[in-house]
């Protein structure tokens, strides 16, 4: 048995249980984290925060909503909306963050990419965070479909229609997934069971994998600069903070950070209650129907990227493509074969690709939306082509970009 | 000595649990299935007499819409023989009997009985009266629900001897 002694506070009696003080030590006050950054590297922690006003937001909802068909629909639009005190509040939270929070995905994505932050041994804090978006998809799709409306219902039947692989018509997949021939009471349960216990639990288990992955090759910089990160904690636990260039987590970093994340709760909340409309399309407000599809099915803005993607083409080919543009994102540390991890507008080339690759999803986000007809369809045709074509001239413009 | 024993333990552990893991995801693949009462929900049959030349009648069979068109006679003036080999008789009179589901990804087309044609709005794919792709992306036309003739109805869940040489032409899934 480890030696105990008297404690001397309620503190030491707990540290010398629970060693609060070395936990401290590692997460906090000797977690380094460079100096030359900026608002961007605080999307970490706004993520961390939406998930946790998601995560309570739903326990809310929870209380009253009912996954049966009969009754999903109004347990959602009546009870929670008008009879529950302040039910509208957690509803529109939910809606907006579950909008908001890809919308800050997407940034520290495209940040992540910009800055070369997935290369040099952060490898794995992309991978992991491509896993995390991957499951926030899961979660987003599956708790669409629990209010029961028309787009519930559609975008359920179109999304699990996906899994028949187009030609290979494996239509017991679809089945089997949805546990009847056509979205209806035990596709409501288990996307429920999903949405409220399975994908959140795998989210937990791997935003802690990302932190890890983070704890080796700490956070990057905005100069692409290669930090000796024990000579700098050196120097400022020395008490020389000026000229280090590292600066602790807590509170140093932690400061900044969360005045960044108080500046979005104000813009959040601005949504939350001027402006949740935009997170709820009305035409689920009609309840799920399926007899009746909508005259045009889309998915949340989200997904319309992706989506576009598939739209263009014939069935088989569209489902490569749509399979290529989930994936391929886990591969960028290893297409880009450039050693530079420094921001793009120093790498020539790959500033052009950078630029190019946001815009085409921009566009494509555009033409997902708008009404699969004339002008549009063809714009969605190129803009597609150009996405596979980027990830195709990848691995060649940074084969060729000159070591910085 | 000690690390053999030890190696056994191992191996011995690895066993159980690896019957075990196999057995669990059995059970838990067999939950997921359609339930039995899902499998067997009934047969929908439909008295043909009732339907009026081009006028679509939306029916349901198993949670799914089946679209019902009776043939006007200049519908099938203008049918060649693959057209014809979609043609399901009911006491002489020519009908189109389909799932209503687009085969691209599901949704229901819409029928336009002046243009005499079907427009999906989802991904703009059409298909004529018969049932045929008029416009891509659906890879193929709209498929005929296991049907079997029975006098003046229609039975759909049942295989009838029409059904299964469509089959086996390939005219249907
Ligand atoms: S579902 Fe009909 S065209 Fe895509």
């Amino acid at each position: 048995m480890a030696h105990f002694t008297k404690a001397t506070s309620v503190h030491d009696w707990v540290n010398q249980r629970l060693g609060i003080d070395t936990v401290r030590r590692v997460m906090a006050t000797e977690y380094w984290i460079p100096k030359n950054i900026n608002f961007l590297w605080a999307m970490g922690m706004v993520l961390a925060i939406t998930f946790a006003l998601l995560l309570v937001s739903g326990i809310f909802l929870l209380m009253y909503y009912q996954p049966n068909v009969n009754t999903a629909f109004d347990s959602v639009n009546y009870t929670i909306m008008r009879e529950v005190d302040f039910g509208w509040l957690w509803r529109h939270i939910h809606g907006v963050a579950a909008s908001v929070v890809f919308l800050v995905i997407y940034i520290h994505m495209f940040t992540g990419i910009y800055y070369g932050s997935y290369k040099k041994g952060r490898e794995l804090i992309w991978i992991s965070g491509m896993l995390l978006f991957v499951t926030f998809s899961a979660e987003a799709f599956s708790g669409y479909m629990l209010p029961w409306g028309q787009m519930s219902y559609w975008a359920g039947m179109v999304i699990t229609n996906l899994f028949s692989l187009g030609g290979l018509h494996a239509d017991g997949i679809v089945e089997w997934i949805r546990g009847d021939y056509v979205p209806a009471q035990a596709f409501l349960d288990r996307f429920f069971m999903l949405h409220v216990l399975l994908l959140p639990l795998a989210i937990m288990g791997v935003i802690g994998l990302h932190f890890g992955a983070l704890r080796i090759p700490h956070v990057n910089n905005q100069d692409g600069e290669e930090i000796d990160f024990e000579k700098e904690a050196a120097k400022y636990k020395a008490g020389d903070k000026k000229h280090s260039k590292v600066i602790a987590f807590a509170n140093d970093f932690m400061s900044k950070d969360m005045f960044v994340v108080g500046i979005f709760l104000i813009f959040f909340f601005y949504l939350v209650f001027f402006h949740y409309d935009f997170a709820m399309d009305p035409v689920n407000f009609d309840p799920a129907d399926g007899l009746k599809t909508p005259a045009h099915i889309y998915p949340e803005w989200y997904f319309l990227w992706s989506y576009e993607i598939l739209r263009p083409f014939s069935t088989n080919i569209g489902l490569m493509a749509f399979g290529f543009a989930q994936v391929i994102f886990f591969l960028l540390p290893f297409l880009d074969r450039s050693p530079n991890a420094i921001p793009a507008s120093r790498r020539g080339l790959f500033a052009v690709w950078f630029w190019l690759m946001l815009i085409d999803m921009i566009v494509l986000t555009a033409m997902g939306k708008l009404p699969p007809e004339g002008i549009f369809s063809s714009i969605g045709f190129y803009a597609a082509l150009v996405f596979i074509g980027l990830w195709i001239a990848l691995p060649i413009i940074t084969k060729l970009e000159k070591k910085a | 000595m000690k690390n053999g024993r030890r190696g056994f333990m191992g191996k011995a552990f690895g066993a159980v649990a690896g019957v075990g893991a196999v057995a669990s995801l059995y059970a838990m693949k067999k939950s997921w299935d359609p339930l039995p009462s899902v499998r067997s929900a009934g047969f929908t049959t439909l008295d043909m007499s009732a339907y009026k030349e081009n006028e679509l009648v939306v029916e349901k069979w198993r949670g799914k819409p089946i679209f019902v068109l009776k043939k006007t006679a200049e519908m099938l003036a203008k049918q060649n023989d693959a057209d014809k080999a979609r043609d399901i008789l009911v006491n002489g009179e020519h009908y189109m009997v389909c799932i209503g589901l687009c085969t691209h990804l599901g949704c229901i087309p819409g029928y336009d009985s002046k243009g005499e044609s079907f427009l999906c709005a989802c991904h703009g794919g059409m298909y004529d009266f018969t049932g045929m792709v008029t416009k891509a992306p659906p890879p193929r036309g709209l498929d005929i629900p296991p049907f079997k003739i029975d006098g003046n109805k229609l039975v759909l869940g049942e295989e009838g001897p029409e059904y299964k040489k469509m089959k086996e032409t390939g005219i249907t899934l």
